[in-house]
């Protein structure tokens, strides 16, 4: 059994899983930074908490729930609560060459960063115990049933044969459409609309889009699960669609606004690696570069479209993951090719368009399902618990209100 | 004993302090400040709105000085802070009642 472990393998997928972790906390300062000085900690504290909150369930249940023995291609079974059977021999279905252990710990990265990236839209507004009770409830309600039917065995989306390298729709699609229900039920901050609530520490938050360029080489390169040249290939498109994403998103707030901004290039890259992650498996280096170019542009005018909109996606999660999440599922059913990936499948392209019709019936059902069930989370989560801080506690800011301490000394 | 109260921008506080230092002066009190006069406002943008910064950071500087040292010291302030445009600044100059130097106690002319 311990023969077919291959070192190489197992050294890169823990060294991908540990970037993958990383990402968190660089969320935490991508947002932190993003949010007012009264804010920040409050902010920060919601990402970080996560990596505990969700370490813990996904051990507990969340793992089994997402991966376990199928259950009428909805869900996994309680086999492995507790990771029972869940130990240093590989297990076949997922990863042949490494320890089962190595493979679930991966994946709980995955699982952990997936509800911070919905914290970004009802920043600066929410309790943390609702956050903490909502979020849990996410974990195993929302991200472990989408987990399960894209990439777990016998799951329904992954029979479809659709393709998602590394978590276009499970991460990103499904945490956009959660940003929107949030932002629909929570409402608006305090003065939105009059005022305009400018970041408050930006080389915080290009650090933390730094952060997460590089742990997102974990993301979807340590996908391939070997220590290959797939590998190689998913980490190569990663780095070409942030940066011509980021080009992009900088050119076109050059030409509409006059300036490139900071703001902007970090922003853009984060978007370029959202589209990028499902398709990051399949596809070849120049379609990666549209890829990110176009995602670029279609997230910033996704952002620009909020203000028109009406509603406070404080932080862009809806624009930036959802939209972006959404692009990369659909760009992945036309530019996916065998050549690169003979597990995967050649694209509208390469003149197959039922990849593409596909992709559209897993996008469809990751935006129906996450947005629907959020919101019953959030509605029942808000009734029992009450979601918002109090008007004064808005004021003062969650810093203060919600953990009784002060970011910068003052 | 009178107090000079400056408004000036950050940037030349370091060339007033160098020309003070060249006069008998007994001492200063900075602080960071925020505010304008008639000097229009910064554009910024966010997330590609625009809004007006126009509570601009400026520098004031406070000094306690005895009355026959006052003009040499507004002179030195406002020759070495002026740059022309909108936005110098301002430096007013009013009246003490009394000085306590807190080491000693002393007060009067001899303590500020």
């Amino acid at each position: 059994m311990t023969s077919q472990v291959s070192a190489g393998d197992t050294a890169f997928v823990l060294m991908a899983a540990a970037l993958v972790m990383f990402m968190t906390p660089g969320l935490a300062l991508f947002y932190g930074g993003m949010v007012r000085t009264k804010n920040v900690l409050g902010t920060i504290m919601q990402s970080f908490f996560i990596v505990a909150l969700v370490s813990v369930l996904w051990a507990l249940v969340g793992y089994s729930l997402a991966f376990g023995p199928d259950r009428g291609h909805l869900i996994g079974s309680l086999a492995w609560a507790g990771l029972r059977g869940v130990g240093q021999a590989p297990n076949p279905d997922y990863a042949a060459t490494i320890p089962h252990l190595a493979f679930m710990i991966f994946q709980a990265m995955f699982a952990v960063i997936t509800p911070a990236l919905i914290t970004g839209a009802f920043a600066e507004r929410v309790r943390f115990p609702s956050f903490v009770v909502f979020t849990a409830l996410w974990s195993l309600l929302v991200y472990a049933p989408i987990a399960h039917w894209v990439w777990g065995t016998g799951g329904w989306i992954r029979n479809l044969g659709v393709l998602d390298f590394a978590g276009g729709t499970v991460v990103h699609i499904s945490s956009g459409a959660a940003a929107l229900a949030a932002v629909l039920v929570i409402g608006a901050r305090r003065g939105y609309g009059s005022a305009v609530f400018a970041s408050h520490n930006l080389p915080l938050t290009i650090l933390g889009a730094g952060i997460l360029w590089f742990g997102w080489f974990g993301f979807n390169a340590g996908s391939a699960l070997a220590a290959n040249g797939l590998a190689c290939s998913a980490f190569v498109v990663t780095n070409l669609a942030a940066s011509a994403a980021a080009m992009s998103w900088a050119l076109a707030e050059w030409m509409r606004h006059g300036r490139p901004t900071t703001l902007g290039a970090a922003s853009g890259a984060v978007a370029g690696l959202v589209a990028i992650t499902p398709a990051s498996g399949f596809v070849a280096p120049m379609p990666a570069l549209a890829i990110g170019a176009l995602a670029g542009v279609a997230c910033y005018s996704a952002v620009q479209a909020k203000w028109r909109a009406g509603y406070d996606d404080a932080l862009d999660v809806v624009g930036i993951h959802g939209a972006g999440g959404i692009l990369g599922a659909l760009a992945t059913g036309v530019f996916a090719s065998t050549l690169i990936n003979p597990a995967g499948a050649d694209g509208l392209i390469l003149g197959n368009p039922s990849l593409l019709l596909a992709q559209a019936v897993a996008v469809g059902a990751t935006v129906a399902y996450s947005f629907v069930m959020s919101l019953v989370l959030l509605k029942a989560v808000d009734l029992a618990l009450g979601l918002r801080v109090h008007e004064e506690q808005e004021e003062m800011g969650l810093d203060l209100s919600q953990h009784s301490e002060a970011a910068y000394g003052f | 004993m009178k107090k000079v109260e400056a408004i000036i921008r950050p940037e030349r506080v370091e060339q007033v302090r160098r020309a003070l230092e060249e006069l008998r002066y007994p001492g200063l009190t900075l602080t960071e400040v925020k505010g304008h006069g008639k000097q229009k406002g910064v554009r910024q943008q966010w997330r590609g709105k625009e809004y007006v910064a126009d509570m601009l950071p400026k520098v004031k500087l406070e000094i306690a000085t005895v009355d026959e040292d006052v003009p040499a010291i507004v002179r030195a302030i406002v020759a070495n802070a002026r740059t022309g445009e909108e936005g110098d600044g301002k430096v007013f100059v009013m009246p003490i009642e009394d000085v306590v130097r807190v080491r000693t106690g002393e007060g009067g002319d001899d303590a500020v």
